[in-house]
């Protein structure tokens, strides 16, 4: 079962173009792979380093505008770049599965998960429906969902991210194929949920003699999951080796600027001066969705002062974007203030005056969704200048040039372009640039580190960093990365279903003792080395005796 | 200009199709003072003669010349349907975004109101409401562009509504953009491919309509000619073995199929699917 020395899928050469602005231009350059049986290959890179498309061409398939040009994929003695639809698609799902980034947009949600699960094996003929229900129910319970009797039986609405997430493991392990592909199955979870869905998924890989791909950008993920990396950028293979070797002795200058980018620090702060009045503060607030009996935000208090990041953590569910929201003024907290220069906002934005508008902004996660696609560059950033500032004509002109210099784009070069011109990193740098361009007191920073690669998310936090300095702005900087809050913050609030449950200065917070839940979130952020899930999870079951 | 040429040499041929008979007939109702060889309701010749090379198309119940009509029809059947869609769209299009932004009880009166309309067939609504406003050229507009734009909503509002959850959006609203500014700069520039692609087909829906209303006296009033009550005037014909009153149903039915091609290119287009 286990033998790692027979191949099971083979590539050589391989190449694939993508159609863009009417040209086909290379994604894949030419990577050779081998993948023995029941071994577990990581794949690394940047976004564009062309990880997904060799994952789903590993399944003889191209995205759309996408064509294989060159080489050879070999399954088990079967070539799948030149197949036929019906080569392929009896592979797919019997043979080969993929369980991909986000399970929640690729659940049909109109079907039960049992349904959607037992699909495969009864069309196929593999199984009867009740036996691929049972199978189901055990496939569930591996893979420690709660009720895994019930669980199959609810809509994908109504469980949650991490839970759909194993649903979809147990699914792609339907009808035990021979490989599975991951694509970043853990990228869209906190760290509290991805631990449970990494050590779920290795366990059942192990179990079942699975060959595995698993795409991420995560190294410490990549560290507990695979038998060997592979380093890819701009579509071609920078290096591979197995696990041990490739995290102690990377050869290649790329691989160790991927490894070193942890090491990124904002310098050190002297704290605020007692007495001084915070540019923005909550004190006491308490929020709740209409209709709902529980408030999601318990009396939170928070100052924001000038100069000074304040990190917000906390698994997802705990508050932190509430909390955003209630300063915003989206959600009107039911009790409590929010002063800015001690004098109480509106609750609802609604009311609030321009200037008061004005002094807050927010950066949102998604700069895909935040930025207009329709919108020139100028447009985006030029409105919040005409618009709270008065700026006209070469005024204005001026201004969106020296604020792009500041989040350093060539201005002539990105002036007229439209959001989909730009790649990730500079979109949120533009998204950056229209909170700037109001001139804020407080900038809310939404997550806006959590969509991007390693790399570019450090230069996004360098630029945070450099601007806060320039412009003497105060941060609340929402994230669910520990790593993150380790680099930029001053202080750190850790939120636990709607409450603050400890707050202080950034030493204080990350040396012992911990508050219980604080240390829970600590313990869950992966490390680079490979025996680190196995260590957390025994130290977890010796704790819970 | 080469990227143009080049643009243009990707238009799948049945889009080119569709494009070449939209120009014609834009083309014929422009210059119809021009092309037709008499006047739009002078008598020139006895009922119902044949084809000649005087009547290139004979003539109809009155005498009048057929070929001239058609292509006066091309002018009034077209023109009052484009500006009826028009109307609808602009109508449709801003009641929906409205009620997509404001949402609660805005929405709510809105989309009861649309669905009471819509709920009465079409038809038979278009009827009640002319026969009570009378069958003038702008009762027809109005009444048709009324019933039209309550499907034009409900596109508009669905579409919207996927735009307004949109944290660019919620980023203008929090910066305390105005409504009108939201509807306009935010909303429109994205719900523009659909809308132009239901635009195409609507247009059709309405063309048809006029046509409908026209073959059952309450469109188009005589003596102007259009291509409905032309198919109702000479249906009669038809017994007699002459083809003739099924060449303006037929100049109906290609127009339609014509501007659903170019529907189909737009729709696929705005899909951004690229194969």
């Amino acid at each position: 079962m286990n033998d790692k020395q027979t191949p099971l899928l083979t590539m050589q050469n391989l190449q694939i173009e993508g159609l863009s602005e009417d040209r086909w231009k290379p994604i894949v350059k030419g990577v050779d792979l081998t993948l023995g049986k029941g071994e577990v290959l990581g794949l690394i890179g940047e976004s564009g380093a062309g990880k997904s498309t060799i994952g789903l061409g590993a399944m003889g398939h191209v995205r759309d505008g996408c064509r294989f040009s060159g080489g050879t994929v070999h399954f088990d003695g079967i070539e799948l770049t030149g197949a036929t639809r019906e080569t392929c698609r009896d592979l797919r799902s019997t043979r080969i599965a993929y369980v991909a980034q986000s399970a929640a947009a690729s659940f049909n949600p109109a079907f039960k998960l049992i349904n959607q699960h037992t699909e495969f094996p009864v069309r196929r003929g593999l199984m009867q429906r009740e036996e691929a229900q049972k199978d189901a129910v055990d496939l569930y319970r591996q893979l420690q969902l709660p009720n895994p009797e019930e669980i199959g039986f609810r809509y994908p609405h109504q469980v949650s991210g991490g839970q759909l997430q194993r649903a979809m493991t147990a699914m792609a392990m339907a009808c035990r194929p021979d490989l599975i592909i991951f694509d970043e199955p853990t990228t869209a979870l906190d760290v509290t949920t991805q631990i449970e869905v990494l050590s779920a998924i290795r366990n059942i890989v192990e179990d079942l003699g699975t060959s595995a791909i698993y795409i991420t950008h995560d190294l410490a993920v990549v560290a507990q999951m695979a038998d060997r990396i592979m380093v890819l950028r701009y579509g071609e293979e920078i290096e591979a080796a197995d696990t041990a070797t490739m995290l102690n002795a990377p050869k290649e200058d790329y691989t160790k600027s991927l490894w070193a980018v942890r090491s990124f620090k904002a310098a050190e702060k002297a704290p605020v001066a007692e007495g001084q009045m915070p540019v923005v503060s909550l004190r006491d607030v308490t929020a709740q969705y209409p209709g709902m009996a529980q408030p999601v935000l318990n009396s939170v208090s928070i100052d924001f002062h000038a100069d000074r990041t304040v990190a917000v953590v906390g698994e997802s569910g705990s508050g932190k974007s509430t909390t955003a929201r209630s300063v915003m003024g989206l959600l009107p907290p039911v009790q409590g203030e929010i002063p800015l220069n001690g004098a109480p906002l509106s609750l609802d934005f609604r009311k609030r005056s321009k200037q008061e508008l004005q002094a807050v902004q927010m950066i949102y996660q998604m700069a895909d969704i935040a930025l207009n696609p329709k919108q020139q560059i100028k447009d985006i950033i030029g409105r919040p200048m005409t618009y709270y500032r008065r700026l006209k004509g070469k005024q204005l002109t001026e201004e969106i040039r020296a604020l792009l210099a500041d989040i350093e784009l060539e201005p002539d070069q990105y002036m007229n372009r439209l959001p989909s011109e730009l790649s990730g990193g500079q979109k949120q740098r533009i998204g950056i640039a229209r909170a700037l361009a109001a001139s804020p007191k407080l900038v809310i920073c939404d997550e806006v580190t959590s969509a991007l690669d390693q790399l570019v998310a450090e230069g996004i936090l360098r630029l945070l960093g450099k601007l806060q300095k320039e412009h003497d702005l105060a941060y609340m900087f929402i994230t669910h990365d520990i790593s993150t809050v380790r680099a930029i913050a001053d202080e750190v609030g850790v939120m636990q279903q709607g409450r603050v449950v400890e707050q202080g200065a950034k030493e204080a917070i990350f040396s012992p003792p911990h508050a219980p839940y604080t240390d829970l979130l600590l313990s869950s952020v992966p490390e680079m080395d490979p025996a680190w899930l196995d260590r957390v999870l025994a130290d977890r079951a010796a704790a819970r005796g | 200009m080469n990227a143009i040429l080049h643009e243009l040499r990707k238009v799948p041929l049945t889009a080119k199709f569709g494009c070449a008979v939209v120009l014609f007939y834009i083309f014929v109702a422009v210059f119809a003072p021009v092309l037709a060889p008499f006047g739009e309701s002078e008598v020139v010749g006895y009922e119902y003669e044949f084809w000649s090379a005087v009547n290139w198309l004979g003539t109809d119940s009155l005498g009048r010349d057929m070929a001239t009509r058609m292509i006066y029809g091309a002018r009034n059947t077209i023109g009052i349907a484009l500006v009826t869609t028009m109307i609808a769209f602009a109508v449709g299009s801003a009641a929906g975004f409205f009620a997509a932004v404001l949402q609660a009880w805005v929405d709510q009166v809105l989309s009861r109101a649309v669905d009471v309309v819509i709920s009465i067939p079409t038809l038979i609504f278009a009827l009640l409401l002319l026969t009570i406003f009378g069958a003038s050229v702008t009762s027809l507009i109005g009444v048709i562009a009324l019933i039209y734009a309550t499907f034009v909503y409900r596109i508009a509002r669905a579409v919207a509504m996927g735009i307004v959850v949109m944290d660019y959006v919620e980023a203008a609203q929090v910066r305390g953009e105005g409504l009108w500014w939201i509807m306009r700069k935010e909303i429109l520039s994205i719900a523009a491919p659909p809308l132009v692609a239901e635009f195409g087909l609507r247009f059709c829906f309405v063309f048809l309509t006029i046509s409908g209303l026209s073959f059952l006296g309450l469109g188009i009033q005589p003596p102007a000619a259009d291509w409905g009550s032309m198919v109702r005037e000479n249906a009669s014909l038809i017994t007699f073995g002459d083809l003739t009153p099924l060449i303006p149903a037929a100049a109906i039915g290609l127009l339609t199929v014509a501007v659903n091609f170019i529907v189909d290119w737009m729709l696929h287009k705005a899909s951004g699917l690229k194969t």
